[in-house]
C-alpha cells in the first residue's frame, strides 16, 4: 500500500515533483506553486490515488530562506487507507493558486494561512482573515511576529455586503440570488430612502445560547427564511499555535485540554500520539490501553453534550438531564482518576500522568451503567418521536459526497453514509485489539447525527468494558530516559536521576529533527496534530487540524433556504466547540 | 462493520427514518414523556439520598486524594521551607506564574532557599506540572482547597510565607 501514492504522481508528473520524502511513514512531495493545481487535481480524481478528502492547509515560516512560506496540503483517500502531503514553497508575496474549486474547505482553510502567515492565494473567492480581527495588524504565526505583542481591536466587522442587505422592496424584484448567494440585478436603495426593506439582516451570536460558544452568524431573512448567512470565528483564538511554538513539548500538554474542553482527555491522548511518533516511541501495553479507555470516556461526554443541547434547542429540554446526570458520573471518575475536572493533562509524553487509582475500574463499570440508563431515559423520550423527527428528519441533509467535499470526518460524516473512521482504518494505540462496530447514517441530516451519536456511545461503552475485562499489567512509562521523568526515589536519591531529572525539566524533551503528522478520532471527527520540529526542545510549528473546522466552514450553505430555528437544530448537531474551532 | 443507525440491528430503533402507524400521533409522545418524567420523580421523591444534587456549599464534593488544589510549601523540621530554590518549578510551569528569589543559606547542608516565593494563583491552571517536577518534595498541591477566592488580584498573588502554612485541612492560614 505504502508509497503506491508517489509511485503514481512520479509517473505522472517525473521532473515536476521537486521533492520526495516519506519519513515516519507520512509520504510526502514538493512541487512548484504554478504546478499544485493539476498535482491535486490528479491526486484527487485519480482512482488510483483517490485523495478524496483534504484535511488541513498548513502554513510554515522560515524566515531565513528566499522561499520563506511552506504551504502543506494535507489529503487522505477515505477507502484506500493513504495519506500525503502536497508542499510548495512560496516567496513573500508570492502567491499560491487557490485549492477551492477542488474542495470546499479549502476556502477556509486558506483564509487561515493568509490571516496568520500573509501568504496570498490567487483565485480565493474571499481572502479575509478568519480568526484574527480584521483590524488586525501584521500575520501572528509569522517567526518574526513578537509573541508578547498584543494588539486592541475595536470595531465589529460587517459580514453582510450592504447591497445584500438593503435590496429595497421596489428593487428586489427586478434581479435574483445566484447560486453563490449574490444579488444579480439592479443594487438595492439606500437605507434613507427605504425604510420597509423585505430582507431583515440579524445577528445570531457571537454570545447566544444556542451556539453553545462564541460564533457569530449574520444571517438575513425573508419572514423566517434564512436567504443568505455568513458566519464569522474566531472569538475565541487564543493562538494555541504560536504559544505552543513557546513552550516545550511537555508544555503543551495542559493547552491540548482546551482544545475541544468537553473530551479533553481524547485531546491529551491525540496529541501524545504524535510527539511519540516523531520520537519513535513505544509506550507499554498497559498505556495503550488506558489511553483508549479515557479516550472512549471522552467519546461518550462528548456525544452526551452534543446530543443533550441538541435536543434542548430544539425544545427537548428533559433529556438534558437524563445525559448530564450520566456525563456526570463520567465526570466524578475523571476527578479522581486526573485530579481535575475539565483540564484533565492525563497523559504524558511516553506515558501517563498517573497509573489508574485503585477502584477505577468499579467506579468507570458503575459509571458506564449511569450513562447507559441516562441514554436509555434519553431514548425513551426522543426515539421515534413524532416531535423530534418533525423537526429533525430531512433537515440540514448534506450529501455523502458534499460532506467528503467540505472535509468532514467523524459522526457528521458517517450520519452521510461514509462509513469511515480512523480507530477502524488506521488503528492507533491498539484499538484493532476491540470489536467494535461503526454505525452509519443513510440521510445525513439532523435526525441521523443525533442517532450515530447515540449508537457510537454504546460502542464506545462496549470497547472499555473490552479493555478493562483485558487490561493488561505492568508500568505505565516507557523506559527512555530521554523522554520520561525518572521516578521520584532515584530523584531524591540518586545523583544520576537527578541529573536526569534536571536535564528533562531544563532543555524539554528533544524531539529529532523532521516533521510527522499523528491522528486519531476524536469524538467529533479526525484531529490531528502535525508538528515540525528542529530538534531543539520546543517545537517549530504545532497545527491542529480541528475536526469542526471544516464542519463549520460548511455551516453557511447548510443553512441557507431552511428556517432559523432549523439552523439551531443544525448548528447543535454539528457539535461546533469553539475551544478547538479558534484554537 | 459498518452498519445502519436505521437497520435492526441498531440499539436506538431501527425502522428507517419514515414514520407510521402509532408513531404519527402526538398524542401518545406527550404521554410516553410524561410517563418518563413521572417514574423520574416518584424515584427521587422516594429516594432522596440517591439524588445526584449535592447540596453545596453545605455538602462538599468528594474529589479523592489526587486533586490538584491550592499549592503548598513543605517545611523541614526546624521550621524553614524545604525547597532549594533550584527553580525546576518556575521553568517547568507552562504558565509562567511561579517567581523565585535565591538567597545562600548558612547552614552547612543547604546550599539555597528562597528569599522570595510567589505563586500567581490567577495565571495557574492547576496542571500539577510544578509538583511532578520539584525534586525534593518541596511543593504540593494536596492541601483539598479549591475554591478560593479574594476581592483583588494583588491578592491571588500568594508568597512564601503563605504557600508554607497552607495546610492540609482545608484551613485558610
Ligand atoms: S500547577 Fe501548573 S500552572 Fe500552576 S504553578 Fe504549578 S506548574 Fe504552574
Ligand atoms: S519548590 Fe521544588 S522545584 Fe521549586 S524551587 Fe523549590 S525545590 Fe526547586
Amino acid at each position: 500500500m505504502s508509497r503506491r501514492a508517489l509511485d503514481r504522481v512520479q509517473e505522472r508528473f517525473g521532473g515536476q515533483i521537486l521533492e520526495t520524502n516519506d519519513y515516519l511513514g507520512d509520504e510526502s512531495i514538493t512541487v512548484a506553486a504554478g504546478d499544485l493545481p493539476q498535482v491535486l487535481e490528479f491526486l484527487r480524481d485519480d482512482p488510483q490515488c483517490d485523495f478524496k478528502l483534504l484535511l488541513d492547509v498548513v502554513g510554515v515560516d522560515y524566515p531565513d530562506r528566499p522561499q520563506r512560506f511552506d504551504v502543506v496540503y494535507n489529503l487522505r483517500s477515505l477507502d484506500q487507507g493513504q495519506r500525503i502531503r502536497v508542499k510548495t514553497r512560496v516567496a513573500e508575496g508570492e502567491a499560491v493558486p487557490t485549492a477551492s474549486g477542488l474542495w470546499h474547505n479549502a476556502n477556509w482553510h486558506e483564509r487561515e494561512v493568509y490571516d496568520l502567515f500573509g501568504v496570498e492565494f490567487s483565485g480565493h473567492p474571499d481572502l479575509r482573515r478568519i480568526l484574527c480581527h480584521h483590524e488586525f495588524e501584521g500575520h501572528a504565526l509569522r517567526k518574526d511576529y513578537p509573541i508578547e505583542k498584543g494588539q486592541m481591536c475595536y470595531t465589529v466587522e460587517k459580514l453582510l455586503p450592504e447591497e445584500a442587505v438593503l435590496p429595497g422592496r421596489e428593487t428586489r424584484h427586478e434581479g435574483h440570488w445566484n447560486a453563490e448567494g449574490g444579488w444579480e440585478g439592479a443594487p438595492g436603495v439606500a437605507l434613507a430612502d427605504e425604510i420597509h426593506s423585505d430582507y431583515l439582516p440579524v445577528n445570531i451570536g457571537p454570545s447566544h445560547p444556542a451556539t453553545h460558544g462564541a460564533l457569530r452568524i449574520e444571517a438575513l431573512l425573508d419572514g423566517e427564511t434564512i436567504v443568505r448567512s455568513e458566519a464569522e470565528i474566531g472569538y475565541l483564538h487564543r493562538c494555541f499555535e504560536k504559544e505552543a511554538e513557546d513552550h516545550t513539548w511537555h508544555q503543551i500538554i495542559p493547552y491540548t485540554d482546551r482544545l475541544n474542553y468537553v473530551s479533553a482527555l481524547t485531546n491529551n491522548v491525540g496529541y501524545v500520539l504524535a510527539v511519540e511518533k516523531m520520537l519513535q516511541l513505544e509506550v507499554p501495553e498497559r498505556t495503550r490501553a488506558i489511553r483508549v479507555i479515557v479516550s472512549e470516556m471522552g467519546r461518550i461526554m462528548d456525544h452526551l453534550v452534543c446530543t443533550g443541547t441538541n435536543l434542548v434547542d430544539i425544545g427537548a429540554l428533559t433529556n438534558y438531564w437524563y445525559t448530564w446526570n450520566a456525563r456526570e458520573y463520567l465526570y466524578d471518575v475523571v476527578e479522581r482518576l486526573c485530579g481535575e475536572r475539565l483540564t484533565t493533562s492525563y497523559t504524558r509524553i511516553g506515558g501517563l500522568y498517573r497509573d489508574l487509582y485503585e477502584g477505577f475500574e468499579d467506579d468507570l463499570r458503575g459509571a458506564l451503567k449511569k450513562v447507559e440508563q441516562g441514554v436509555q431515559d434519553m431514548m425513551a423520550l426522543v426515539q421515534r418521536n413524532r416531535i423530534l423527527m418533525d423537526r429533525t428528519v430531512g433537515v440540514g441533509v448534506i450529501s455523502a459526497e458534499e460532506a467528503v467535499r467540505w472535509g468532514y470526518t467523524g459522526p457528521c460524516l458517517r450520519a452521510s453514509g461514509v462509513a469511515y473512521d480512523v480507530r477502524k482504518a488506521m488503528p492507533y494505540s491498539g484499538y484493532e485489539n476491540y470489536d467494535f462496530d461503526i454505525p452509519v447514517g443513510e440521510n445525513g441530516d439532523a435526525y441521523d447525527r443525533i442517532m450515530v451519536r447515540i449508537e457510537e456511545i454504546y460502542q464506545s461503552i462496549s470497547i472499555i468494558r473490552q479493555a478493562l475485562d483485558t487490561l493488561p499489567g505492568g508500568p505505565v512509562q516507557a523506559d527512555d530516559r530521554r523522554v520520561v521523568f525518572p521516578p521520584k526515589d532515584e530523584v531524591y536519591n540518586s545523583i544520576e536521576g537527578m541529573m536526569n531529572h534536571f536535564k528533562l525539566v531544563f532543555e524539554g524533551i528533544r524531539v529529532p529533527k523532521g516533521e510527522g503528522y499523528g491522528f486519531i478520532e476524536a469524538a467529533n471527527g479526525e484531529l490531528g496534530f502535525y508538528a515540525v520540529s528542529d530538534g531543539s526542545g520546543r517545537p517549530y510549528r504545532v497545527k491542529v487540524r480541528p475536526p469542526c473546522f471544516p464542519i463549520f466552514a460548511s455551516f453557511t450553505t447548510l443553512i441557507q433556504g431552511s428556517m432559523v430555528p432549523d439552523a439551531i437544530a443544525i448548528l447543535g448537531g454539528l457539535n461546533i466547540v469553539a475551544g478547538e474551532l479558534d484554537r | 462493520m459498518p452498519y445502519s443507525i436505521h437497520g435492526p440491528q441498531a440499539a436506538t430503533g431501527g425502522k428507517g427514518s419514515r414514520m407510521r402507524g402509532a408513531e404519527l400521533w402526538y398524542l401518545k409522545e406527550i404521554f410516553r414523556g410524561m410517563y418518563v418524567t413521572a417514574r423520574h420523580f416518584l424515584t427521587n421523591v422516594f429516594h432522596m439520598a440517591d439524588m445526584p444534587t449535592l447540596q453545596y456549599p453545605d455538602e462538599k464534593p468528594n474529589y479523592g486524594p489526587w486533586l490538584r488544589s491550592r499549592h503548598r510549601l513543605m517545611k523541614r523540621e526546624d521550621g524553614t521551607p524545604r525547597c532549594v530554590a533550584c527553580q525546576m518549578c518556575s521553568t517547568v510551569c507552562p504558565s509562567d506564574c511561579i517567581s523565585i528569589v535565591a538567597m545562600e543559606d548558612d547552614r552547612p547542608d543547604v546550599e539555597k532557599r528562597p528569599e522570595t516565593f510567589t505563586i500567581d494563583l490567577l495565571r495557574c491552571v492547576y496542571c500539577g506540572m510544578c509538583v511532578e517536577a520539584c525534586p525534593c518534595d518541596a511543593i504540593r498541591m494536596d492541601t483539598g482547597i479549591f475554591e478560593i477566592a479574594a476581592d483583588s488580584r494583588e491578592k491571588f498573588v500568594v508568597d512564601l510565607d503563605f504557600l508554607l502554612n497552607n495546610t492540609t485541612d482545608g484551613v485558610k492560614p
